[in-house]
């Protein structure tokens, strides 16, 4: 167990390790990373302020260690659009409405998901268990992006019921969320349905009907407390991608986190957020899967690395 | 369908025809081919001689034309036009070639260096598999999207940067898979009489190893062509993929964004051919892994 946690924690150093690299080589592909770093209309002060800042007259290896130090200590520099704030601070002031509205995604995702997946495993082969895999094999072929869109259009323009973009109360909160959790609702609802499925099938679920339990206490109660093992470790892995999914979620309802932070900044070449927000994200992803791992692993004795 | 039958009456969401539509659709993948050839085959090999127009210029005095049936449709522009007056219906079949090309190489060459590596890692085993798994394990965990923007932030939107970020991602997953089978194979009889009789180990590996993970390899292959084809698009909505000028699937719908209230079917059009694509495509693949290759299930 130990040693298994070692090795998942080393590895998932190393790939945060290799992400910071990449974005480190990145920065340099051309040759000069201030070409990277800075837009066209930066004034030449800004190009000797940063060759000062990220010591970018010195040798590769020497500039790399710089980066991760500064890094490190959340500092990756001043951002260019936003005047006087530094990347880190940005990333700070965005992040509260990102996790705002993963978080809400994730509760619509399981609110609908896990009653879906019970259902279908229950009425198995009949066309509720179809009408479900139809849902899900919408939610892997829906562009994201495109739902979104299509959502506002028909909420927002068309019955005017909600408001198409920004952040403000719950109303704002809904079309962003249903968009977000889609995806993820089949991705549960196919979990759900295959644990339920072998749960319904063990002994002790018929001895509680042979005791005359109550047929839905049977599956609301008793299956689905012993089903739930597995798609709860499997929320992790969701929550990760759910806060990669934001960028494209938040793109298009104009939600002020930190996806629509890190496309503004690619679009207006402020490299610094990039980088920053990137790293950001990358930690918590890859923390969201060693998190999965080791839970899994404790509540699963059989995985051994 | 014994359920149907049955004593039990049927409640209210158990339409027959839903039922048995879905099953004709899943034991013939004859559907899911025909949309696939008209929605991206067809469009994407003919494309100069099937579009009416197009895709890069339009006239502005033509621009946001509404489709055919509605007010203000021509039979010009069946499917309407964007804001700078370039026909959909045009832009939407040169978008499947875009979404092919990509995908095709991108799985092409992102297969090739997996399989390569796997069969390596598989057959050699020891520090090389060591490294070879480690790198996979590395590749499978950064996120996606982010490896995208942070490479468009560098080098900018175009072909080669699409093609490079999904290679980086794709390649992993071939690796795992063909190594997994190279493992069980290697120990077989067949391989140690091919080395007794004197093969090379990359013989071997090209011979005889090869062939018998090909088949897992091409069900791999067709089910991650639609998971390409929408990261694509969803990477060329962002920004971070093609370059804005070029009629991609993705690009369209972003430049559909803005004009919501006005020309909803900017966004509409392009969106449904990458749905119906993706959705056949994801048909198909199942269909494939459960005649070719069966202890896929889980892929």
């Amino acid at each position: 167990m130990q040693r298994f946690i070692a090795v998942r924690v080393l590895q998932s150093l190393l790939a945060i390790l290799v992400m910071s690299v990449i974005v480190f080589g990145l920065a340099r592909i051309s040759g000069n990373p201030l070409d990277v770093m800075l837009p066209i209309e930066a004034l030449p002060e800004d190009y000797e302020r940063l060759t000062q800042y990220w010591g970018l007259d010195r040798p590769y290896h020497e500039q790399y260690v710089t980066f991760v130090t500064k890094a490190a200590q959340g500092d990756f520099g001043q951002s260019l659009k936003y005047q006087g704030k530094s990347a880190m601070g940005l990333v700070v002031e965005r992040l509260p409405a990102t996790l705002e509205l993963a978080g809400f995604a994730l509760l619509i995702s399981a609110i609908l998901a896990v009653p879906i997946g019970v259902l279908a495993a229950v009425a198995k082969d009949s066309g509720w268990d179809a009408a479900a895999k139809v849902v899900a094999l919408l939610g892997q072929s829906l562009p994201v992006f495109w739902l979104g869109i299509m959502l506002m259009w028909i909420f927002a323009v068309w019955l005017d019921w909600l408001p198409s973009s920004g952040r403000g109360g719950l109303k704002h909160l809904i079309l962003p969320a249903i968009t977000l959790g889609w995806f993820q609702v089949a991705a549960i609802m196919r979990l759900v349905r295959s644990s339920m499925l072998e749960v319904l099938d063990s002994e002790f679920v018929k001895l509680a009907r042979v005791k005359g339990i109550p047929e839905w206490k049977v599956v609301w109660k008793h299956c689905l407390r012993n089903a739930g093992i597995a798609p709860l470790t499997f929320f992790a892995i969701i929550a990760g991608v759910l806060l990669t999914g934001t960028v494209v979620t938040e793109t298009v309802f104009t939600w002020p986190g930190l996806g629509l932070l890190v496309v503004d900044a690619v679009r207006s070449r402020d490299f610094q957020v990039v980088q920053a927000v990137v790293i950001i994200f990358a930690f918590i992803f890859i923390l969201c899967n060693l998190l999965v791992d080791v839970l899994y692993a404790y509540l699963d004795p059989r995985i051994r690395y | 369908m014994p359920q149907l039958t049955s004593t039990r009456t049927l409640p209210w969401y158990a339409i027959p025809w839903v039922v048995d539509g879905w099953r004709q659709v899943k034991r013939y993948p004859l559907l899911s081919l025909a949309i696939l050839v008209f929605v991206l085959v067809i469009p994407a090999v003919f494309a100069p001689w099937v579009a009416p127009h197009d895709p890069y210029f339009g006239s502005l005095s033509n621009r946001l034309t509404p489709p055919i049936w509605q007010d203000g449709g021509t039979m010009e522009h069946i499917l309407g036009t964007d804001k700078l007056g370039r026909d959909m219906l045009s832009r939407i079949i040169y978008g499947a070639r875009v979404s092919l090309t990509v995908s095709l190489i991108a799985i092409f060459v992102g297969g090739i260096i997996g399989t390569v590596l796997g069969l390596m890692s598989g057959y050699f085993g020891g520090k090389l598999d060591a490294v070879i798994m480690r790198l996979v394990d590395i590749s499978l965990s950064i996120p996606t999207i982010l490896l995208a923007l942070v490479l468009v932030a560098a080098v900018g939107p175009s072909f080669g940067t699409v093609i490079t970020v999904l290679i980086v991602l794709l390649w992993a997953r071939y690796a795992r898979l063909t190594r997994g089978e190279t493992l069980a194979m290697k120990e077989r009889d067949f391989i140690a009489r091919a080395r007794v009789a004197g093969a090379s180990h990359t013989r071997i590996m090209v011979r005889y190893l090869f062939p018998n993970v090909v088949n897992s390899l091409i069900v791999l292959a067709t089910l991650q062509v639609g998971y390409v084809i929408l990261l694509e698009s969803t990477l060329s909505f962002l920004g971070a993929g093609l370059p804005r000028a070029e009629p991609a699937w993705g690009v369209m719908v972003a430049d559909g964004r803005e004009l919501i209230v006005t020309a909803w079917w900017v966004s509409m059009f392009p969106g449904i051919a990458i749905m119906l694509t993706v959705l056949s495509l994801n048909l198909l693949g199942d269909w494939l892994r459960d005649h070719l290759d069966p202890k896929l299930r889980n892929l």
